[in-house]
């Protein structure tokens, strides 16, 4: 059982990291009602310029380039986002097409700048990935300690420190407040001189900014290249963990560890006596099935933000 | 004001095709390549020959469909980007049948096309059943069962179609769209019949929208549901079987990809994207049964031509993939064409 234990909850935290950010992302971006399918694209560009900035730069920052290339990675998607906004904030676009619009624009862009860079299909192995360590003192503990904080990687804590935050931002703190009164009523809240234009735009560029760092840190802790297949589904995989966890940071993060749980069963399934006989494919389709359920109201009603996915045309009823 | 609409409907996808291609270019120039040339060999790749203009219209035919599977969705108000998974199951039903029935074609090739509709129609029947009876937006459940559909036909292709292997064996020659006439006709390309299916689908969802009771109410529903209601139509009847047909297109792309190019099914990496083009071909084709052939072929023609561009011109045929989302962008955002539009007619005045 101990054995069991820890070689799941290691496997566990690595494959929830990069759903947990991203999912935040989705998190900020739906409460202020947009519809963020694009939160895939935003997976794609992040890891894209996480890889291509760890190879350009692993000479100059030696160690630390992992750091600054998950950082760099954050600020390119906070901006590819703004394209997402323009298009569904100011232009009124149908957000779901221009989050469709955003998937094939970041893969196209990323391939073709890797074909133009390198030359192939796929970036070389980064030298400088993230690797897994154990955190001192901590790792000490007796029982806990092996488990939860032994041979992990430390982007998995940092994404749990995040959505406690961004749930404090959310839910404590005036700019949350406004953020997810534009995501309810928008007429209301512009009538209490919150500008509604301006808070979907932040949103959005927060959607961007955890979309990207969750691509990274997903590249870079899992697949330490770059290539069209390098992130596939992932970034639906995050949509899914919103809705699971109805739209709150903590629900998100629950329902992404628990993704991440039906993810990494299906890789080490095979060594655990209980579950080598149920069928990889079953735990592949699981967190597709469960968001189903949840939005059919058998698991809890999931309701969304009652002015998601509509853009605001002010003086229109 | 209909007369403007009207110019709006054609002017806006014009224009959007014409900024992407624009956009395209100045790509192609920061990169370092020449866009004439590259445009060239685009053009080559997909109307050179004979035998690319076949492959064009191969490539064409799945996207007709796909797209029409978007479009019907649309004129309910519905989101169909299902259709991905629509066509995988599709693909797979239409090919079981390829393999184990056997029969003569005159029986075994309908019986394969009918059974790969059935099986996109059911895929689209959950997410609209859900949404007329439980009110669940059909974007998201559509989304989930692209991914069920995904794992599940991989794991049916390796443990039940073939013993472990990655690719079916291939149908019965009594199943298959093959053409030995159009294949002559363009140096053995793999064109097949399925065009011609997919050109009457079309006619099939212009004639329901716009000539018969089921569609008129349809359109109402996607209009005002509360008004439909009010007048005695059944909303969430419509609303489930315009998921179905919608579902029907979508799994009538993947038999033409079964029974048509391929032949057989193969455990699939990732998704075919067909069903992600065909929103861009709804989108682009105003949702109108003709709009979404012109805006098909113009996709298939982008597609396929890109394959040319590596060898003549050193441009990566991800191009055509940025090409194609630009576009998407801008007819999307088309409040902007039109305000420039209604901006510089003003200013004539």
């Amino acid at each position: 059982m101990f054995d069991a234990l820890q070689s799941i909850i290691p496997t566990v935290l690595f494959y929830s990291a990069p759903l947990i950010l991203t999912a935040l992302g989705g998190v900020f971006s739906e409460r202020s009602g947009v519809v963020n399918i694009g939160l895939e694209g935003l997976m794609v560009m992040g890891a894209f310029i996480g890889i291509v900035f760890n190879l350009a730069f692993s000479d100059v920052f030696g160690s630390w380039t992992p750091w600054i290339s998950i950082v760099v990675a954050t600020i390119i998607g906070a901006i590819f986002s703004i394209i997402h906004a323009i298009a569904s904030v100011s232009f009124h676009a149908n957000q779901v097409v221009s989050g469709v619009a955003i998937n094939m624009l970041a893969l196209g862009i990323g391939v073709y700048l890797t074909k133009v860079w390198y030359g192939k299909g796929q970036t070389d192995m980064v030298d400088q990935p993230f690797y897994t360590t154990s955190i001192p003192m901590l790792s000490d503990i007796p029982i806990i300690g092996p488990i939860f904080f032994e041979g992990i990687y430390v982007t998995s804590y940092i994404a749990i420190v995040f959505a406690i935050v961004a749930w404090f931002v959310l839910y404590k703190t005036p700019f949350g407040l406004r953020l997810r009164a534009v995501g309810e009523h928008p007429m209301a809240a512009d009538t209490n001189g919150i500008k509604v234009v301006k808070m979907r735009y932040i949103a959005v560029i927060l959607s961007g900014a955890f979309g990207g760092l969750g691509g990274s840190v997903f590249a870079l802790t899992i697949v330490s290249n770059f290539s069209h297949a390098t992130i596939v589904g992932q970034g639906f995989m995050a949509l899914a963990a919103v809705i699971f966890g109805k739209w709150h940071p903590l629900g998100a993060m629950g329902a992404a560890l628990f993704f991440g749980l039906a993810q990494s069963l299906s890789v080490v399934s095979a060594g655990i006596p209980l579950l080598e006989n149920i069928p990889q494919v079953f735990l592949l389709i699981a967190p597709y099935v469960l968001t189903i359920l949840a939005l059919a109201g058998f698991i809890g009603r999931a309701e969304a933000p009652r002015a998601n996915g509509e853009p605001y045309i002010k003086g229109s009823r | 004001m209909t007369t403007n609409n009207k110019m709006f409907g054609i002017l806006v996808p014009v224009i959007s095709v014409l900024l992407g291609l624009i956009v395209g270019a100045i790509i192609m120039l920061s990169s370092g390549h020449n866009p004439i040339k590259g445009y060239v060999a685009l053009w080559n790749g997909a109307f050179g020959d004979m035998y690319t203009l076949g492959e064009t219209v191969r490539r064409t035919t799945p996207l007709i469909l796909t797209g029409l599977a978007v479009a019907f969705a649309f004129k309910t108000g519905l989101f169909n980007i299902g259709a991905e998974g629509q066509v995988i199951v599709g693909w797979l039903a239409a090919v079981w049948i390829g393999l184990v029935v056997d029969a003569p074609m005159i029986i075994h090739l309908p019986l394969a096309i009918f059974t790969g509709a059935l099986a996109g129609g059911l895929w689209g029947f959950l997410p609209g059943l859900l949404k007329a009876k439980l009110g669940v937006h059909e974007v998201i459940v559509t989304i989930m069962m692209n991914y069920i559909a995904l794992y599940t036909t991989n794991e049916i292709i390796r443990s039940v179609l073939t013993d472990q292997k990655t690719t079916s064996e291939a149908i019965s020659a009594t199943a298959s769209l093959a053409s030995a006439w159009l294949q002559s006709l363009t140096f053995y390309s793999r064109v097949h019949y399925g065009i011609f299916i997919a050109l009457f689908a079309a006619f099939i969802m212009w004639f329901i929208i716009q000539r018969t009771t089921y569609g008129y109410e349809l359109k109402a529903v996607g209009f005002n549901q509360h008004a439909s209601n009010y007048s005695g139509m059944n909303v969430s009847k419509n609303i489930t079987l315009s998921m179905v047909l919608a579902g029907v297109f979508a799994g009538l792309a993947g038999a033409m990809e079964g029974l048509g190019t391929y032949g057989s099914i193969s455990v699939m990496s990732g998704f075919t994207n067909l069903g992600f083009d065909g929103i861009a071909v709804a989108l682009l084709g105003s949702n109108h049964a003709f709009g979404v052939v012109l805006a098909a072929l113009l996709f298939g023609a982008l597609k396929e031509g890109a394959g040319e561009m590596p060898t003549s011109a050193g441009v990566p045929t991800e191009l055509v993939d940025i090409i194609i989302a630009l576009i998407i962008f801008f007819v999307a955002s088309s409040y902007m064409i039109r305000w420039a539009i209604l901006r510089f007619k003003k200013e004539e005045n």
